[in-house]
């Protein structure tokens, strides 16, 4: 089983990313199961929403306390939620940012991590560039693709595809294939360092 | 078709596939996406032939919903928490008078304090209003059980409620096989009711009966549930036939068959059991769990069949009878009266607290090493607890319980669970 937390705040699709990441998933014939921490559902409020995916039947239900991959769609959640409770060293994590993780102050914590599987990706900025709206969500889908690779690019595009349609669809899907290359050189010039 | 769907729509699928006639509801949450959903459906025109009907509160949505399947419509309406407290008095009319609903109830606690998160209060305080009970492990199961609900409401002529986790099912997203209109068809018959307001030839239901008769009519209601015991069974197996896959039935155990230790648990906490219960397994710790599918009619012989093995008996459940303790569990001591086994109660969950893995493995293994309490809180934070009562102690003007308690627990923001 691989397990996914999204952090982020309320109006930044923290809980349609868990959901089109499930439905990725099970594009690509695993069993998936996403839901939300439920709660505060106001804009700006520090909301969490997880994901499992695997090849079996998923009946856990508790909340996802030791994540394989960690996605924060807010940087300045870093400082005000315990965002790394419970994750491991051999965890993925990717920032929703433009300055580095030694820059966010989190540089220390980071340490004893692989660096290949510690990404930032500028998925505000690539929205807003391919959409016009600063919703990160599916920018962090094609991020979490290629630092994974637990999941196809092709697949969080149909995902994406089907929740949304027309333009928001499109420019979803342009946003999260920028983020994916994105992303693809960061760890390639990781391997070089 | 297999579909990736949060499972209220999920349910608001499996409804329309049920070619209900009536829809009302009122929004609470965690019930709003399956009304929402259906409420889509009818209006573009998915389900055909069906009035969706705005009401101004639970009330009415049960008081139309009771209308309508008087004059003989499929209705259907959906609830939650405070919602189904305000239904209560409809809700006894509405199996009194014998008439075939079906309602969803996405569980969620019920206040003060108020609490949107999920636990079994709701339903549980609904227990004896003469309503079938079932209750679903997972959204495909949600789903298929409402197939099934319109089929044992119908036959019976009872009201049947469905439930189903609050946010844990109802906003989860997972795999679903969401079966065709054909098969539905083919499993659910149109609805012929047993009684129906016709001006052609017309009745009245809903007489005044005085002591001469009441005896009989309540009788009457709790013999039909005892025939549904009789009857659910069978219909599980056609529907096992039919779908494929197992859904409903009274009690469903895993890994029961030399257990010493059972657990007994109802909705979608079962998975998590589950899990719990294969680690055990696998350290050689001899445990099972009974799944309950129905708890009203409650399955007595049924229970008392998947237990009759069983050394100790822990019944883990998400409601709480405040000065009693376990409700489920007290079912669970009329089941095994004149036992010795030791029924050890643990409530958990209550208002959303989150249940794990590693909390159930502690509290399993303190029942097998029989140094549980009969009655258990999982997870209670009993410091929180003595010093909100010494502050009572202490002071005659000691303030109100839910502040004292939060500001005790402080922020809580910063937590994952």
């Amino acid at each position: 089983m691989f397990q996914i937390r999204i952090h982020g705040r309320g109006g930044q699709g923290v809980v349609t990313a868990a959901e089109m990441l499930s439905v990725a998933a099970f594009r690509e014939g695993r069993f998936a199961q996403a839901f939300p921490s439920f709660g505060s559902e106001r804009t700006g409020a520090p909301v969490v929403a997880f994901c499992r995916i695997d090849d079996r039947e998923i009946r856990l239900r508790e909340p996802i306390m030791e994540p394989d991959a960690l996605i924060i769609q807010d940087p300045t959640l870093l400082h005000q939620v315990d965002v790394f409770a419970g994750v491991p060293r051999t965890a993925y994590i990717l920032i929703n940012t433009t300055r580095s993780f030694d820059a966010l102050g989190v540089g220390e914590f980071v340490s004893g991590f692989d660096a290949a599987r510690l990404c930032t990706v500028p998925a505000t900025e690539l929205a807003l560039k391919h959409l016009g709206r600063p919703v990160p969500n599916a920018a962090l889908l094609g991020g979490f693709a290629a630092v994974s690779g637990r999941i196809s690019l092709e697949s969080v595009a149909a995902a994406i595809r089907d929740q949304f349609s027309g333009k928001v669809a499109e420019g979803n899907v342009a946003a999260a294939s920028e983020a994916y290359r994105h992303v693809s050189d960061e760890i390639r010039e990781a391997g070089h360092a | 078709m297999l579909k990736q769907i949060e499972g209220s729509h999920a349910v608001a699928e499996a409804v329309g596939l049920c070619r209900p006639e009536v829809i009302c509801a009122y929004p609470i949450s965690p019930q709003t996406h399956i009304v929402e959903g259906l409420g889509e459906m009818v209006k573009s025109g998915t389900i055909a032939r069906c009035e969706f009907i705005n009401v101004e509160s639970e009330f009415a949505a049960m008081s139309v919903a009771i209308g309508a399947s008087a004059a003989g419509a499929r209705a259907y309406t959906a609830t939650a928490s405070q919602g189904l407290l305000y239904m209560a008095e409809a809700l006894f009319n509405a199996s009194g008078l014998g008439l075939p609903i079906v309602m969803t109830v996405a569980n969620r606690a019920i206040g003060a304090p108020i609490n949107i998160w999920n636990d079994h209060t709701d339903a549980m305080s609904q227990r004896d209003c003469g309503w079938i009970q079932l209750f679903a492990e997972d959204n495909q199961e949600a789903l298929d059980l409402h197939i099934q609900a319109f089929r044992l409401a119908e036959e019976l002529s009872l009201p049947v409620m469905v439930c189903m986790d609050g946010f844990i099912l109802t906003h989860a997203y997972e795999r679903v096989d969401v079966p065709t209109q054909e098969q539905v068809d083919a499993y659910l018959p149109p609805f012929v009711p047993r009684q129906v307001l016709d001006p052609a030839a017309p009745v009245s239901i809903g007489a005044m009966v005085g002591p001469e008769a009441f005896m009989e009519v309540r009788y009457l209601a709790h013999a039909k549930q005892m025939q549904a015991l009789e009857l659910i069974p069978g219909w599980a197996a056609e529907f096992r036939r039919a779908f494929g896959r197992e859904a409903g039935g009274l009690v469903r155990p895993y890994r029961t068959e030399d257990a010493e230790t059972v657990v007994v648990a109802l909705g979608s906490v079962l998975g998590t059991v589950k899990d719990t219960v294969d680690e055990l397994r696998d350290r050689g710790v001899k445990i099972g769990v009974v799944g309950i599918a129905c708890f009203r009619p409650w399955p007595l012989e049924a229970v008392r069949t998947a237990l009759a093995t069983a050394k100790r008996v822990v019944v883990l459940e998400k409601s709480l009878a405040v000065g009693v303790g376990g409700i489920v569990s007290t079912n669970v001591r009329t089941t095994l009266g004149g036992r010795a086994t030791p029924i050890y109660d643990v409530i958990a969950g209550l208002g959303g607290r989150s249940i794990t893995k590693a909390s159930l493995a502690r509290v399993f293994a303190d029942a097998i090493a029989d140094s549980l309490e009969l009655t258990t809180f999982l997870d209670l934070d009993r410091n929180v607890v003595d010093r909100v009562l010494a502050h009572e102690r202490e002071v005659r003007r000691s303030g109100p319980i839910a502040e004292a308690v939060l500001k005790e627990v402080g922020v809580v923001a910063a937590r994952i669970g």
